[in-house]
């Protein structure tokens, strides 16, 4: 049996990790509104170059652009986009159950980490990782995007990859985010149902369009999941802090209950020593 | 009232510009082009050079970095990765900027590429905040 002075010090603790809990979870509930107006703010963008690209690939006459080369498959990169901080429930693990299956045990696959958690997994468990790129997973901006386009980008057009995945969370709502892979490059189907039917003139010409555009058009894609990503981390975050703290309240009202009833022990068996002591002197 | 052209202006963060205009002029890879109402479809590469927007004979200066102008006869359309309007400038930043890159110049180290487009950008800036001010006077 604890004894009631133990059981304090516990609910004392409980309750600064339920206030810590707390705070996180508002601070994620606030971060999460304002990731997920920058996620809807860029969907015009990223579709209007969708479209845009698709018009331009259906009507160069020759299609030929370093990143959108389809090579025989030999060496495969997964972009993965994970968290840099933990306590966002089973974010991380998610992104990183869906890598694993398709590099263990393979030896021409490589990992590009952003955020410190896969980095971190993958590395432990001696998987190569190529590139890493962390600090940002919370709040990224186009610049990181560029930066990771531009590093993917050259490792493709170098042929160190002959493939890209990108590996990232899509974010449905605040309870639920899923994991998703997508192939980033080479870059297929563009001239797909998207294509705009009007006539184009180009300047100065389609290819020189192209060549401009495929490479915004992977950094918009990138900086698309980033923010997906993080409006998911958030999101995760904030339901497995919610869950904590209602965990928390809950745990707290069993050891108060224990606490009383400890306490009521106490006093109960006091009384009746005393009482037990008086009737011995008479 | 003159024929107008609706305008949208998108960038990853936000659509910046939205509004029916009478002309617009911008610099395309390629030189300056002038687009009214009514003109034919056409995709172009946008040099780092300040967009003109012209409406009701008032001339609107925009600030952009590179991008994609997509015209159809009724609409425009650009992507650029950023636009600023005169008012949203912050010219010490584009300052700032601008001394960063020459002295980037300067150093033969640096990457010499880089250095010129944030200079270019940064001039850009510059250029479209001084619109402004002489139109204050």
């Amino acid at each position: 049996m604890p004894n009631a002075q133990d059981i304090r010090r516990r609910i004392k603790s409980v309750k600064n990790i339920e206030q810590i809990t707390k705070a996180m979870k508002m601070v994620a509930a606030a971060r999460l509104r304002r990731a997920q107006e920058k996620a809807a703010a860029s969907l015009p963008y990223t579709q209007k170059v969708r479209e845009v690209l698709a018009s331009v690939a259906s009507h160069a006459s020759d299609l030929s652009h370093p990143l959108l080369e389809v090579r025989e498959v030999k060496n495969i990169a997964y972009l993965v986009l994970s968290a840099d901080k933990g306590l966002a429930g089973a974010y991380s693990s998610n992104v990183i159950k869906e890598v694993v299956p398709r590099i263990a045990g393979r030896k021409n696959s490589s990992v590009i980490a952003v955020g410190r958690k896969a980095r971190d997994y993958f590395k432990r468990r001696g998987y190569r990782i190529d590139e890493e790129f962390t600090g940002f997973s919370e709040k990224p901006t186009l610049q990181h995007a560029i930066n990771i386009a531009r590093s993917v980008g050259e490792g493709f057009k170098n042929g160190r990859y002959d493939e890209i995945h990108l590996v990232y969370t899509v974010f449905h709502s605040a309870i639920t985010q899923k994991a998703t892979s997508v192939k980033l490059l080479p870059i297929e189907d563009v001239a797909a149902a998207d294509a705009n039917p009007s006539d184009y003139i180009f300047e100065p010409s389609a290819e020189e369009v192209l060549s401009h555009l495929v490479p915004q058009y992977l950094e918009t894609t990138i900086y698309g999941a980033l923010l997906q990503a993080s409006a998911s981390e958030l999101g995760a975050r904030m339901t497995a802090m919610g869950s904590a703290t209602d965990n928390a309240e809950e745990l707290i009202a069993k050891l108060v209950l224990n606490y009383n009833k400890i306490r009521q022990a106490a006093i109960t068996r006091e009384i009746t020593e005393i009482v037990g002591g008086a009737d011995a002197l008479k | 009232m003159a024929k107008t052209i609706r305008l949208d202006i998108v960038t990853p963060e936000k659509i910046a510009f939205s509004a029916e205009v009478s002309m617009v002029i911008a610099r395309t890879t390629a030189g300056d082009i002038g687009i009214l109402p009514g003109h034919a479809p056409l995709i172009a590469a946008l040099a780092i050079w300040p967009l003109r927007i012209i409406t009701d004979g008032e001339e609107i200066p925009i600030s952009m970095c590179g991008g994609f102008i997509e015209v159809q006869p009724e609409k425009i359309t650009i992507l650029a990765n950023c636009a600023e309007l005169p008012e949203e400038i912050d010219v010490e930043r584009a300052e700032t900027a601008k001394a960063r890159a020459q002295s980037r110049l300067r150093d033969s180290d640096s990457d010499v590429a880089r250095a010129e487009v944030a200079l270019k950008r940064a001039m850009v800036r510059l250029r479209v905040a001084e619109h402004k001010k002489q139109h204050k006077m």
